[in-house]
């Protein structure tokens, strides 16, 4: 894989060594001091931050307002963008935003239905899909053009990423089929719905790997600490398209309950460690959902610490 | 064919409550197949007006019929003795005939009885579900046969998305997965290379997006 883009994160794919990323959730009111501190929490242990888009369908600070922030506190922030609340014309003109300000990485999403959100009565937009966005990027990017057919000279230099749900129905092959899709659509790095049922990745990674796609395709593989039995017990029953076998919950339930967070972690390092020997892993996405403060350590005892520091 | 259900008794009846003669209008096309608004619920909504109104202690003439279709100008033409003698007219059709009964008789109050819900499918009786939103541009040829834009909570036309479970949307467990449907249906027909070519944006303008729609048969018009 070569660089292509002035982004980090495809510098540090592309240079072999394992790609760390993370995100950030925006705060739901006015306060721009939480990603600026959340953002300095992480900063030294990640190559990429990502800015989720009003995830599971709560509103939040805008993610373009906080990538600027996070760029212009010199790091390297990932836009994340969903379809749901945004037609064409917003979507390309907010990619046209991050990238004036210099943000060079992307992650599109088709996003929660916001049935799940504290809006559950809203209209939706779903103009375009996650794939569809993949597909507008790379034009906006690679021919300098608008869906609307409109050309124009300074270009989105944008490194282009998606999520992948090896987990989800109705099978891993067409879990693998629909990465294709993704992958013809021109997506360069995936990151990965949180990994518990490491056999079934594995299976997942075994296809991608018999069809060259982990030659076209960056797969971070997503992490996401338990913080106690109550969030596994959560995550296996209600999240849909989230696979946790009975044996985490067994594990992490089988400790004291103060001794919950500490298993979590020390699961989430393991799972990493083991991930490391999987051929087509390039990296790691850590979503320490509104625990950020445990990114260092997963990082650091995941044997990803210190961040090669690139030219 | 359209789908609908009764409002609520309260609600037609906060409606007409101030009115002394009204009249039930039910039609006797989609709505009666969905046994929301023919003319045997036309019937029982004018008896249960009749009662409210007795039980209330007022004088009400609460009178009821029902035309072949509302949605067609001739038939609504043979109410045009009975309007006259009506305060307000609930109309038991889908929301297409409830206006068109409205723009014949420009100053009469018109409500409407039902809730007019899609363009769907007799599952069972008493279970019926949405398979069409009317987009303009039909491509069921290219999915299976299994409509993305009605079938998918989020009209993907790459799908189905990551929360997709156990042949379920990710809004309920009542829901199946329009894009599982579609993904079973290519493996049946021996087409599942279609599944991994990207469909391009869809042009919206078919749809309610480019407007209030209108079709013009030059073809049939003389
Ligand atoms: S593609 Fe359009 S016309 Fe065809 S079934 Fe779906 S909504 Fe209806
Ligand atoms: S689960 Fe299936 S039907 Fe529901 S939004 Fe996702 S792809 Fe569409």
């Amino acid at each position: 894989m070569s660089v292509t883009t002035p982004s980090k994160l495809q510098k540090m794919i592309a240079s072999g060594n394992f790609a760390v990323t993370s995100e950030v959730g925006p705060p739901r009111s006015a306060d721009g001091a939480v990603i600026e501190h959340k953002g300095n929490l992480i900063k030294d242990y990640v190559d990429a931050i990502n800015v989720t888009d009003n995830q599971t369908s709560v509103c939040r600070v805008c993610s373009l307002a906080c990538c600027i922030r996070l760029k212009l506190m010199g790091l390297e922030p990932c836009l994340q963008m969903v379809t749901r609340d945004r037609n064409c014309i917003a979507l390309q003109s907010d990619i046209l935003g991050a990238a004036s300000f210099g943000i060079h990485n992307i992650l599109c999403l088709t996003g929660d239905h916001q049935h799940f959100g504290d809006h559950p009565k809203c209209a939706n937009v779903f103009d375009l899909d996650s794939i569809q966005l993949i597909q507008t990027v790379k034009m906006m990017r690679d021919e300098g053009k608008l869906l609307g057919g409109h050309e124009f000279a300074v270009r989105p230099q944008m490194f282009i990423g998606a999520a992948a749900n090896p987990f989800a129905g109705p099978n891993v092959a067409m879990r693998v089929s629909r990465l294709a899709k993704k992958v013809a659509a021109g997506v360069q790095f995936i990151q990965t719905q949180c990994i518990y049922n490491l056999d079934k990745f594995k299976e997942f990674m075994k296809l991608m790997v018999d069809r060259g796609l982990h030659e076209k395709v960056a797969i971070l593989a997503g992490i996401t600490p338990m913080k106690n039995v109550g969030m596994a017990k959560y995550m296996q029953k209600r999240v849909p398209g989230m696979d946790v076998p009975d044996d985490i919950i067994r594990r992490i339930g089988g400790v004291p309950k103060e001794k919950q967070a500490e298993e979590g972690i020390t699961l989430a390092v393991e799972q990493i460690q083991e991930l490391k020997e999987v051929e087509g892993v390039r990296g790691f996405h850590i979503m320490a959902i509104e625990w950020e403060e445990k990114v260092q350590e997963i990082v650091e005892r995941g044997g990803l610490y210190p961040r090669p520091q690139l030219a | 064919m359209i789908k609908a259900v009764p409002k609520p008794l309260e609600e037609v009846l906060d409606l007409v409550k101030d009115f002394t003669k009204v009249l039930i209008v039910g039609c006797d096309g989609c709505v009666t197949v969905c046994e929301a608004g023919g003319s045997k619920e036309a019937k029982v909504l004018a008896s249960a007006l009749r009662l409210y109104f007795t039980q209330a202690g007022k004088q009400a003439q609460i009178d009821e019929t029902s035309l072949t279709r509302q949605c067609e100008k001739e038939y609504l033409a043979q109410l045009s003795d009975k309007m006259d003698a009506y305060d307000a007219v609930v109309s038991l059709a889908c929301g297409c005939g409830v206006q068109y009964m409205a723009e014949m008789y420009n100053n009469k109050i018109i409500y409407p009885g039902v809730d007019t819900c899609f363009l769907g499918v007799n599952e069972e009786r008493g279970l019926y579900a949405e398979r069409c939103q009317a987009c303009g541009r039909c491509i069921l040829a290219e999915t299976g046969g299994v409509c993305p834009i009605a079938r998918c909570s989020k009209r993907m036309l790459n799908g189905p998305c990551g929360g997709s479970d156990q042949g379920k949307c990710e809004i309920s467990k009542d829901v199946p997965c329009g894009w599982e449907l579609i993904y079973e249906r290519l493996k049946t027909l021996g087409q599942l290379d279609r599944f991994e070519k990207p469909v391009d944006p869809k042009d919206w303008t078919t749809s309610r997006d480019g407007g209030p729609r209108t079709i013009v048969r030059e073809d049939l018009r003389i």
